[in-house]
């Protein structure tokens, strides 16, 4: 065995102690129909050679592309210092801190976490994590039904895929129904949330809306009307969800100005690497009112016997373990460490260092977005945004894929980010951060200018898109 | 052993009659089963509640409880003072702590009710 | 940091100074968010703490020392399966090679992660005996809702809209009914057996027509084989309803015993239990589900695909209809799975069987030392955990299980879980795991004797636990009652804007 300390000395004196002649006898009650004849799995691995498998796997991945690709996990610089806070044994190997007087350290930190948080979402109530942004917007989502007693909630198109589907999957169970809102076709709000399309939704007065779920910014990079979305749900009763990106709360406004009831997102971006998907940071606040119907964790404050300052889980009885069946969510294990790592990134860029982040990728954004245009790949939209947005390539699919033989990680296709959205069909959604260089920029641009000049140079009909080209 | 004057449910709730006004609370030994109580969720001014019916529901710090009414009939009044402090309802569970009033529909309900000691007999056999 | 002992830290934001941040990337360009309208600016910059690097690192490092954790001592918490995380584990999941990885990125340059993640599922399905695994779920129990939701699914597509219960044995964990209602299912709660398994009559007039399932952990929550799990699968299907296994407790029963090979239609696995994903102080971790046949076509989507060339891919979207869809943004946490991986391959079939055993060993062996001076409830081999009780000792000195577990803090040992689960008054749930060594199984039992004496002698030293700890027991009471769930500057001080 791998990893554990006993000898078959160790194992010798146990077996006398308990008086048996070997440890198959503590399995005789297992029926001999169902005992099983043993596993067929590779054999061991030593640890190098595990460690030359696992190098070898980690190799036929490619990770040295030029990165332009973001739809909703960003990369940034992490500082160092948050990976040797991690790597503590005492933080990364705790249990969950069910009792306190041992672990004040987790404690803390996570308190500390929903502390920064509350400061970036300006709401004060902030759960010690859920999964990911899309498995928080769901629960956002159940928790407006929860509040309002009502059965039906909108969300915006603008809302990434991702999280509306796994919304779907996360409402069939209690028989809820959403409806989706619309993005405005054309013209200065093209790609936004459409405000009449939300005003027409909530008008069924036998269909009452729990609450208006939107983005910001929204999936295609823009920025959506938050503060009118809000008044037109608050006017019908229904409240407002907010789905955020942490790092541009350093610079736009966040739900707490505008009216938002509840906010959730994806905390990846805090410190958090991109790891093919997971473990992320299902980030979920609210305002004092609805303490109550947050699920998840909530680390507070208090004193000990002695009059001291600590931290404790508290409002426990909301939770599965007290609840059961009557609990609001099933959650249990949450994404601590990774709430640590967020709240260790923040401490460690500072409020003018994370203004700073967001302004780069801002200011490297609005390079690109000039160097694709003189490249011949104009915006789809004309609307503001911050990092990211969306730029017209006709066969966009095929040209991502030729980008991506020379090196370039050109986005995401818009077709695959919204298959069934026709306006979508010939775009890619681009996106820059700190740690996008001019020369990546560049290099990025004149392949793009190749690209356009080599398909528009072809006869129409000549060469058909490929039929069949995998789309994700 | 519980106020004698009261009359009980086998859930531990208790109610005192006051013409066709019940005032309902929990019983100190509800009360010490649940620990230190946090957070009492009550009904609405106006609601109807059932005999027997879950009205509201009672925290602690590692339970929670529904709370099931004496007797049916219209919510009145709520113990607002519950809400900044829950401890209330552990410190004088028939007197400040009481939770709702409600209007009697049907006075024969009472009937279904325990008296003290009929209470003290069923908490002594545990 | 003191050399005396663990010292309570004030928070970040006490910390804070004005220009004290540590600059880490160059000044961007002056008016780079000029072009966004100034509606959706924020008005006022977030009082985030300014810290510098040395202070956030004492800050970090000095609350580490007020945890307790694997690394530093033992935790025979049961159900948690506390075992050791083994180091090269955290160092393959930081290879840039997985870590750096965009879960959008094109098929071709995730081959390295596709593999490993569709060998996973190869190595899941072979160890539980089930047909096909999903890795996506966050967590066990985003598992089981996602196995509830296939059972749901699965009835839904054989037209039968009846089954509208599942149902669950009363020594369940919380996360089982609470799964079911989230699921939209009514929770039957069952009572359990005297010796602690499942009653097989009270499941028998329990099942019927709107049986959609019944959720069982097996090995039980109080750490016993079900022996009676062959007649119990039988009647579950015999109404037409689905058997889901809790995974939990999977670590007693490696090599021993196959879920999908016995009858149970889907299951899910705790990795950062069985499988050594550390715990993080509460997450991440992943809870993979594996189902029969039956239920293959309701799998979360994406699932990984292996082509006839050998490389691999993820589903398309609308590419397998029946699904269910999915319960989070992509196909799961790969950076927890990585770890999973190593551990699996670095064990093999032997080695995952030796892991068991072990386990179960240790335990037996614990229970044995114990048994004389607390209550064992259930008088008979237990798998990798058992339950011990204070009851008798609490009617004998008034100490009870809450006072045992606060004053083991001061012995030096991390509590067990207690009052779980709700079955056994004054109950703690004991798992040593594999890894610890037989000195230290030792060394807990006789802690534990010590402090049954001072119950009996000294019961205000068992009863006012912890002395020894950074801090002494909380008030809850006004954590609930008053809650302060993030701190409040008293004044509010800005940071100072650069550009």
């Amino acid at each position: 065995m791998a990893y554990g300390p006993h000898t078959d000395g160790d194992r010798a004196r146990m077996l006398a102690a308990l008086g048996i002649p070997s440890v198959d006898v503590l399995f005789d009650d297992i029926p001999p129909a169902v005992r099983a004849a043993g596993l067929r799995l590779p054999p061991a691995l030593s640890e190098l050679e595990l460690v030359t498998h696992l190098r070898w796997l980690a190799s036929r991945n490619r990770v040295d592309l030029a990165s332009f690709l973001g739809a909703g996990v960003y990369r940034h610089h992490i500082p160092p210092v948050v990976d040797q806070v991690l790597l503590r044994g005492e933080f990364y190997t705790a249990y969950t801190p069910y009792q306190p007087e041992v672990s004040q350290g987790t404690l803390q930190t996570i308190y500390e976490y929903q502390s920064l948080l509350a400061e970036l979402t300006g709401l004060d109530v902030v759960s010690a994590s859920h999964y990911d942004g899309a498995a928080a917007t769901a629960e956002a989502a159940l928790m407006t039904c929860r509040a309002t007693r009502r059965e039906r909630v909108l969300v915006s198109r603008g809302v990434a895929r991702q999280y509306r589907e796994a919304l779907e999957t996360y409402f069939a169970g209690p028989n809820l129904a959403f409806d989706e809102v619309p993005l405005v076709a054309g013209g200065p709000a093209a790609g936004t949330s459409d405000l009449a399309a939300i005003e027409r939704l909530l008008a069924a007065p036998d269909r009452p809306v729990a609450g208006i779920v939107a983005a910001q910014p929204n999936t295609l990079g823009l920025l959506e009307p938050m503060v009118e979305i809000g008044r037109l749900a608050h006017a019908a009763g229904a409240l407002f969800v907010a789905v955020v990106e942490p790092v541009s709360l350093a610079v736009l406004a966040p739900p707490g100005a505008y009216g938002a009831d509840i906010a959730a997102g994806e905390g990846q971006p805090l410190g958090i690497p991109p790891q093919y998907g997971g473990p992320y940071l299902g980030i979920l606040a609210c305002t004092d009112p609805l303490v109550r119907q947050i699920p998840g964790r909530l680390i507070g404050q208090t004193t000990d016997a002695d009059g001291r300052r600590a931290y404790v889980m508290t409002l426990r009885a909301r939770e599965q373990d007290i609840r059961r069946e009557r609990a609001a969510s099933n959650l249990c294990t949450n994404q601590a460490l990774c709430a640590l790592a967020a709240a260790v990134y923040l401490a460690a860029v500072g409020p003018a260092g994370l203004r700073d982040v967001a302004a780069t990728g801002a200011a490297r954004a609005a390079e690109l977005e000039a160097a694709l245009a003189g490249a011949g790949a104009p915006r789809l939209h004309g609307g503001p945004y911050l990092n990211e947005f969306a730029i017209r390539v006709p066969d966009a699919v095929a040209v991502h894929r030729r980008l991506l033989a020379r090196g370039i990680l050109a986005g995401i296709p818009t077709a695959e980010l919204e298959p069934d959205d026709p306006a979508l069909r010939d775009g890619l959604l681009v996106c820059a951060t700190e740690v996008t260089t001019p020369d990546e920029i560049e290099l990025f641009a004149r392949a793009l200018r190749d690209e356009l000049e080599a398909g528009a140079g072809e006869r129409p009909g000549a060469r058909p898109a490929a039929a069949g080209e995998a789309v994700r | 052993m519980v106020p004698p004057d009261l009359r009980y449910t086998k859930e531990h709730e208790w109610a005192r009659l006051d013409g066709d006004l019940a005032t309902v609370g929990i019983t100190a030994h509800a009360a010490e089963l649940l620990g230190d109580i946090v957070f009492v969720d009550l009904p609405e001014v106006g609601r109807t509640v059932a005999q027997f019916g879950a009205f509201g529901v009672v925290e602690s710090v590692k339970a929670v409880s529904d709370l099931f009414a004496p007797i049916g009939g219209e919510v009145v009044e709520t113990n607002a003072a519950l809400a900044g402090q829950p401890e209330l309802v552990n410190g004088d569970p028939y007197g400040d702590g009481w939770m709702v009033r409600i209007r009697l529909a049907d006075p024969a309900q009472l009937d279904a009710l325990l008296d003290a000691t009929a209470y003290d007999a069923l908490v002594a056999a545990g | 940091m003191s050399v005396t002992g663990p010292k309570l830290q004030p928070s970040l934001f006490e910390l804070s100074r004005p220009g004290r941040a540590t600059p880490r990337i160059p000044t961007p360009p002056a008016g780079a968010l000029d072009r966004l309208p100034a509606a959706a600016r924020r008005a006022t910059p977030p009082a985030l703490p300014e810290v510098s690097e040395p202070a956030l690192v004492r800050h970090y490092l000095n609350l580490s020392q007020l945890n307790w954790s694997v690394d530093g001592g033992f935790y025979p918490l049961g159900s948690c399966t506390m075992k050791f995380s083994p180091k090269v584990n955290e160092w393959a999941a930081r290879l840039d090679g997985f870590a750096a990885l965009h879960p959008l990125a094109p098929d071709e340059v995730a081959q390295g992660t596709l593999e490993l993640l569709w060998e996973l599922e190869e190595l899941l399905a072979e160890i539980s005996g089930m047909t096909a695994v999903t890795l996506q779920p966050a967590a066990g129990a985003q598992g089981e809702l996602t196995g509830i939701l296939m059972v749901r699914a699965y009835h839904r597509a054989r037209g039968d809209l009846a089954r509208t219960e599942i149902l669950v044995p009363d020594s369940s964990h919380g996360t089982n009914p609470a799964t079911a209602s989230m699921a939209g299912f009514r929770t039957v709660s069952i009572p359990s057996a005297p010796d602690g398994g499942v009653d097989l009559e009270a499941f028998r007039a329990a099942l019927g027509p709107r049986t959609a399932g019944v959720m069982i952990t097996n090995p039980s929550t109080v750490g016993l084989f079900e022996a009676r799990i062959v007649e119990l699968l039988e009647m579950v299907h015999g109404v037409g309803a689905l058997a889901y296994m809790d995974g939990a407790n999977l670590n007693a029963i490696l090599g021993h015993f196959r879920p999908g090979e016995a009858g149970f239609d889907v299951m899910h696995f705790n990795v950062h239990k069985t499988f050594s994903t550390p715990h993080g102080g509460g997450g991440p971790g992943a809870g993979p589900v594996g189902v029969r046949e039956l239920l293959a076509p309701f799998l979360p989507a994406p699932r990984v695909l292996r082509g006839p060339d050998g490389r691999f891919r993820l589903e398309r979207p609308g590419e397998r209809p029946t699904s269910i869809g999915r319960v989070k943004s992509f196909v799961g946490n790969a950076g927890i799975l990585v770890r999973a991986y190593a551990y699996i391959r670095a064990h093999g079939a032997d080695g995952l069987r030796t892991v068991s055993d072990d386990a179960v060993l240790a335990a037996n062996y614990l229970k044995h030392r114990l048994a004389g001076t607390y209550d064992i409830p259930y008088d008979r081999p237990c798998k990798h955990e058992f339950v011990a009780s204070a009851a008798s000792l609490k009617r004998e000195t008034g100490v009870r299980t809450l006072d045992v577990a606060k004053r083991l803090i001061d012995k030096g040992y991390h509590p067990p879980t207690i009052y779980f689960p709700l079955i056994v008054e004054e109950g703690m749930l004991i798992e040593p795991t594999e890894t610890e060594s037989i000195e230290t199984l030792d060394a807990f039992a006789a802690a534990l004797i010590e402090i049954a004496g001072e119950a009996r002698t000294r019961p205000d030293l068992v009863t006012g636990a912890p002395h020894t700890a950074p801090v002494r027991r909380l008030d809850e009471a006004t954590a609930a009652r008053q809650p302060n769930l993030r701190w409040r500057p008293t004044t509010r001080v800005g940071p100072e804007e650069r550009s």
